[in-house]
């Protein structure tokens, strides 16, 4: 059973989702500013917190930088109505380790959940986008090619995410198997987090789309 | 000169109030002050008349010694007020170079005949300074206005005036004569910009912040429009159709659209680059048929002139439209690219599917519009489908890159 903290400041939001999250998750607790998530995610020690991008107090990116910074282990995966780039990206250098929109079916959640609690890294298809585009967009000699450049294969896998192939559509598509798919998502999502180019976030904001 | 509007709005309710002389921002004895008090004129206005009474014929000095004498000084508030120097030194320089004015051109000799031009002077003040506020700042700033915006045809014109006086006065042989009488002039209006300076300013200062606010009222407005124009509309026509769910969806994600557009996405001509051309067929799409497109766009490019990335719209416009009609798929995926000289766009969906083979040689949706569109434009399509399987189209098109 993955137990699940939700942090959003709509009520009948946080309702919603309790609603549709299936019989395989147990939601441990709901918060509605940065305070008081940051307070539950330490009483409650959840396996994946669902994180709101824009809240009082800073919004989710607060709530990470204080729950991450403490050297917490908490996962996050980023809810948002927001597709703008520039929260996006935010929200993942932050730390989050997937992003999805909130007009994201039951289902689709409870899998997103899932895979976060796992370990691995959820990219909707604007995600996988945005990191493509990103990625691409720089001329610029990089500092560490290791972390500032996709391999091959990854972008191939990006580039089918980003066409709307599920995980197993995309490993049944390249011929490897869905943990490999995972390891390549996950690769990235550590690029992403970690390359230092500051050009990426100076894209995102340049990039004010939906 | 607030403290002069509360003085006489203080002494109004007594039936006989007596003239005083205010210490408090007096320039010499506060004659001109307690005057303006109690006429209910501006003590600038009462000042410049004394000024000009006296440089006529020295009725001004008399009159203003006299009142000096049988009116009682109010006994000052605070400790001694200090007069207002500057002021005073700019009125003294107005009434010496108005007096020596006058003694070169001979006019103070002349007395009585000059005696209308003061009360026409001071008439006019009278009438500026008991102009209702909101027309006097009109006049101001239309003439403001204007002078910004013609500055150099008003400067041009300056001069001009300028140098055809000294030039006529120069044939004429006067110049020599004449420049006393300009410097005098000069001190005057010099005179003049030193009184009115600190009310021009605030007048200024007022006009800015009226404008501010006009600018966050027009803001305000044009949220409070957008919201009701469409916010509030597909509200009240969602609650219409409640009964059908599938037309309240169409309607909250048309809605939901047009609302991320107007936040975030800056305004962007749709007949310009691709990634927008894709977007709005997408939108429209979505609109006609009541299912979801979600749109995925990397990287851009400027729509060509030969019409190869026009033919290639259409052609995923009737997939978007195929799949939105006969695959049944709950949602459309359509991913954009624009790498190298290579555009591609994926249309995918989760629906059916259909054997191509099967497809009757009549049909021409995709035969056509699809495969042979991009054919004939220099481009290709494939689709990739099986029942049960959902369909993908996949369009490729090589541009030259400007």
């Amino acid at each position: 059973m993955t137990r699940v903290l939700i942090v959003d400041d709509h009520r009948l939001f946080r309702s919603g989702v309790r609603a549709e999250l299936g019989d395989s998750i147990e939601v441990v607790g709901e918060a509605e500013d940065v305070e008081s998530a940051v307070k539950a995610i330490a009483a409650h020690q959840p396996d994946v917190v669902l994180l709101d991008v824009h809240m009082p107090g800073g919004g989710g990116q607060e709530v990470l930088r204080r729950v991450l910074g403490s050297g917490s282990q908490v996962r996050f995966l980023a809810l948002s109505v927001s597709d703008a780039a520039e929260d996006v990206i935010g929200v993942i250098r932050g730390g989050a380790r997937g992003y999805v929109t909130k007009n994201i079916s039951g289902k689709e959640l409870t899998d997103a959940i899932r895979r976060v609690a796992e370990g691995d890294a959820v990219f909707s298809p604007r995600l996988a986008g945005f990191v493509l585009d990103a990625f691409a967009s720089s001329e610029a000699p990089s500092i560490d090619p290791e972390l500032d450049s996709l391999t091959q294969r990854e972008r191939e896998v990006l580039r089918l995410i980003a066409r709307g192939y599920a995980y197993k559509e995309v490993a049944k598509e390249l011929f490897i198997s869905v943990k490999t798919v995972e390891t390549h998502v996950s690769s990235v999502l550590r690029k992403l987090q970690l390359s230092n180019r500051h050009e990426l976030s100076r894209w995102a904001t340049a990039r004010r789309l939906v | 000169m607030a403290d002069q509007k509360t003085l006489a709005e203080q002494s109004g309710d007594t039936p006989y109030r007596r003239m005083t002389r205010p210490m408090e921002g007096r320039l010499l004895g506060g004659v001109a002050q307690g005057l303006a008090a109690q006429l209910k004129l501006d003590p600038v206005v009462v000042r410049l008349m004394f000024v000009l009474l006296s440089v006529v014929n020295g009725v001004g000095v008399v009159a203003y010694a006299v009142l000096w004498m049988v009116t009682p000084r109010q006994a000052p508030q605070r400790v001694e007020p200090q007069r207002d120097w500057s002021q005073l030194a700019a009125f003294t320089a107005i009434g010496m170079a108005l007096f020596a004015f006058g003694w070169l051109t001979g006019a103070s000799q002349g007395g009585i005949g000059m005696l209308p031009f003061a009360v026409g002077g001071i008439g006019a003040l009278i009438l500026w300074q008991q102009a209702d506020p909101e027309r006097r700042r009109t006049w101001m700033s239309g003439a403001a206005l204007s002078i910004r915006k013609n500055r150099v045809r008003t400067l041009l014109g300056v001069a001009l005036v300028v140098v055809g006086a000294v030039g006529f006065l120069y044939s004429q042989g006067e110049l020599a004569q004449a420049r006393p009488g300009l410097m005098f002039t000069v001190v005057v209006v010099g005179g003049l910009a030193v009184i009115a300076t600190p009310w021009l300013a605030g007048l200024w200062k007022e006009l800015q912040l009226e404008r501010r606010e006009r600018i966050r009222q027009e803001e305000r407005a044009e949220v409070a429009a957008m919201v009701h124009d469409s916010v509030l509309h597909t509200l009240t026509l969602i609650q219409r159709v409640a009964h059908d769910p599938r037309e309240v969806s169409r309607l909250a994600r048309s809605q939901e659209r047009e609302l991320r557009n107007w936040l975030y996405q800056p305004a962007q001509d749709a007949d310009a680059t691709l990634a927008a051309a894709v977007r709005r067929i997408a939108a429209e799409e979505e609109d006609a048929h009541g299912v979801p497109i979600e749109v995925v766009c990397v990287g851009d490019i400027d729509l060509d002139q030969q019409g190869r990335l026009g033919a290639m719209l259409k052609a995923a416009r009737q997939a978007m439209v195929n799949a939105a009609k006969y695959s049944e798929s709950p949602a459309i995926s359509v991913y954009a690219e624009v790498e190298g000289e290579e555009v591609t766009i994926f249309v995918k969906d989760r629906g059916k599917g259909f054997d191509l083979e099967a497809v009757p040689l009549d049909r021409m949706g995709i035969r056509e519009s699809i495969i042979g569109r991009m054919e004939r434009h220099g481009g290709s399509a494939r689709v990739r489908t099986d029942p049960g399987e959902g369909t993908e189209v996949m369009l490729t098109m090589k541009v030259e890159m400007a």
